[in-house]
């Protein structure tokens, strides 16, 4: 850390140095501000290290920093969650790694969280292994069996180069373009250019300027469609390189990525609780899902607990099922049950309502403003668009309930699938609008301390809500459910337990 | 087709002086939202425009209407009860909720007395089991249960090992 820190800060302020020393032609005060802000730089640095101190006891990880404004974190052992290790490019030349442990707050529902930053690689290792490996009682005894042992680090999956072509149909082409131009916005910034005086460029939006209009849109179009592209694929390269998802022989999921900066992220086996199956909708038409893990005491930071890069759906479906020891057809391959005829008209209702809404607010802008009267007619679009979305919503929807998991899908431009350990449900609650009771539906949320905190099943039949429920975990609301003894004796046509 | 949700509503009501708890918070809505409108109209005075009158006249009855009418209904819909597996609550107006946590997932349990709570010697009982979206909150319960209810809740978590997810 002793030359981590203030190097990794120096790389930051890198173009800051460049822009005072050449804007400055040599001028003398400048090199000593730049070399000034260097040592205060190294000084810093070596102050943190030598205030920074860690230490790992019986049953806490403790950290002391900081010199004037001391800090003092410490996390219980047994509530650690996950370990991740993450090296930047600067920490990997001097083979050092960020040690994340994250642990479920005592008191409320929140994480804490504690960095070891710089480390040396081989130790942080061990400490992973070291914090993991803590056996830590299950919640009631019967929750989890133990993983059965595997021979150590037994690899599930490993990247195909082929899927980066999944790479420009997730929002990370989005952020692509915004890396791409951010990236030449900087160059040219620093370089002190304005992209306007160099000679190619003028010359080719003096002549877009006099194109019409539709030629411009569609040379704009294309270019920051090719520029995504690229940004995506890069973004994919640098976030997924040498890929590769483990299982440790202590039954923790371990996956190991990174171009530049490496990461590693160890998902417990105790604390994973499900596996949610993510596409987006432009993934989807590509016959693409991404896997993630369902856990507790994931950090937001952590792509959401993503398994895998883009990948094929079967893809997907298969490191969901090796993740969980699961057969597909008994988690997100399951077969779902539909929803309701109602629930198709609550969906249509819904976007229509807002696309109405929306055409409504174009024609008054159209009529208020004359030189946006076009905005009326085009808005109509909207309205194709929405009921294709509502019929989309719709046949996303529906659940299942297998031997040990509860299964839920919806979503349209974002569809998820879940599947959740009946295990790790623990509690319930139940929505229901005016609306919604009028149609005879209810919006049914599954509780669980992993995640989201909540896994919602949208728009199911007001009977078969309570009777899934009751089906799910069966003890909690034996003492509530009204037609217990009635309809869901059977179960409400949900199989009750394992097996 | 069957459209309420068969579930029985949880065996208690909340205290009812939480009625008047309900229509003291629409008074201070009320205080909150015309005062402004009103002094706007005596600093302007002969130059306010007409409107000003109208919207006034109009959140002052919708308020007034809403706490003569809205809280004895949300009497009507609040129960709650805690049996011996599970601390069950039935709330909402447009939109009913439902939430039943299990007490042996239980983390803490929080009392809370508002100013207009401690004026109507009322509280809020918050349970919070381990996750983010799982909280279930109890309104307008007498202080005395509502601390007898936490007292009893945190023997029951205490008894119970583990940390609950």
């Amino acid at each position: 850390m002793l030359v981590v820190t203030p190097l990794d800060t120096i790389v930051r302020l890198l173009p800051v140095f460049a822009i005072v020393l050449l804007t400055g032609r040599g001028d003398p005060v400048r090199v000593w501000i730049a070399l000034g802000i260097t040592g205060l730089l190294i000084l810093l640095g070596a102050i943190r290290w030598l205030t920074t101190r860690y230490r790992i006891t019986a049953d806490r990880v403790e950290l002391h920093k900081g010199w004037l404004n001391r800090q003092r974190t410490s996390v219980p052992r047994d509530r650690i969650r996950t370990v991740d290790l993450t090296a930047k490019l600067v920490h990997r030349i001097f083979g050092l790694s960020v040690v994340r442990v994250s642990a479920a707050a005592g008191s409320h529902a929140g994480l804490h969280q504690l960095d070891l930053d710089a480390v040396d690689t081989a130790e942080a290792e061990g400490l992973r292994r070291e914090l993991l490996a803590l056996p830590v009682p299950a919640p009631d005894g019967s929750a989890e069996a133990p993983a059965p042992a595997a021979p150590p680090a037994e690899e599930l999956a490993r990247l195909d180069p082929s899927w980066v072509r999944y790479a420009p149909l997730t929002v990370s082409s989005l952020a692509g373009i915004g890396l791409v131009l951010g990236a030449v916005w900087r160059l040219f910034d620093d370089l002190g250019v304005d992209p306007r005086d160099v000679p190619t460029v003028d010359t080719a939006a003096d002549r877009l300027a006099e194109a019409p209009v539709w030629v411009g849109t569609a040379v704009v179009g294309v270019v920051l469609l090719v520029i995504a592209v690229v940004g995506s694929v890069l973004l994919f390269i640098e976030r997924w390189w040498n890929y590769r998802l483990t299982r440790e022989a202590d039954g923790t999921l371990r996956v190991r990525r990174g171009l530049l900066t490496r990461r590693s992220l160890s998902v417990s086996g105790r604390r994973l609780r499900g596996v949610l199956v993510s596409e987006p909708l432009l993934l989807r038409a590509g016959r693409g899902a991404q896997a993630r893990a369902v856990s507790t005491g994931l950090a937001e930071d952590t792509h959401g607990g993503a398994l895998q890069p883009p990948a094929p759906r079967a893809e997907a479906g298969r490191v969901a099922a090796v993740v969980l020891h699961e057969d597909p057809s008994m988690i997100v391959g399951a077969p779902l049950r539909r929803h309701p005829r109602a629930a198709l008209t609550r969906r249509l209702t819904r976007v229509l309502g807002s696309a109405v809404g929306l055409i409504a607010a174009a024609w008054l802008v159209a009529a208020l403003l004359p030189g946006l009267a076009w905005l009326g007619p085009v808005s109509l679009a909207l309205l194709p668009i929405a009921l294709l979305l509502g019929l989309d919503r719709y046949r996303s929807l529906g659940h299942a309930l297998t031997a040990r998991y509860l299964v839920a899908r919806q979503g349209s431009l974002h569809r998820r699938t879940v599947a959740l350990q009946r295990t790790g449900v623990i509690g319930w609650t139940f929505r229901q609008s005016v609306f919604q009771r009028r149609a005879g539906l209810v919006t049914v949320q599954a509780v669980t301390a992993a995640g989201d905190g909540g896994y919602r099943v949208l728009d199911i039949a007001a009977a078969d809500g309570a009777a899934l429920a009751d089906a799910t975990t069966p003890d909690l609301l034996d003492p509530v459910h009204h037609t217990h003894r009635g309809v869901s004796a059977s179960g409400g046509g949900y199989r009750t337990g394992p097996g | 087709m069957q459209t309420a949700l068969p579930l029985r509503p949880p065996a208690h009501q909340v205290n009812p002086r939480a009625i008047r708890w309900w229509q003291l918070r629409a008074v201070v809505a009320l205080i909150l939202l015309t005062v402004p409108q009103l002094s706007a109209l005596v600093v302007l005075a002969d130059s306010a425009p007409g409107w000003l009158v109208g919207t006034t006249i109009a959140t002052a009855v919708t308020v007034a209407g809403y706490a003569l009418i809205v809280p004895p209904i949300l009497f009507r819909i609040h129960r709650w009860e805690v049996t011996d597996q599970a601390v069950y609550t039935l709330s909402g107006l447009l939109v009913r909720e439902w939430r039943i946590a299990p007490i042996s997932r239980v983390q803490t349990v929080d009392t809370e007395h508002g100013p207009l709570q401690q004026l109507l010697r009322l509280a809020s009982v918050t349970v919070t089991t381990a996750s983010a979206r799982g909280p279930v909150k109890i309104n307008g319960l007498a202080a005395a249960d509502a601390a007898e209810l936490a007292r009893m809740l945190t023997e029951t978590t205490q008894a119970t090992p583990g940390d609950a997810t």
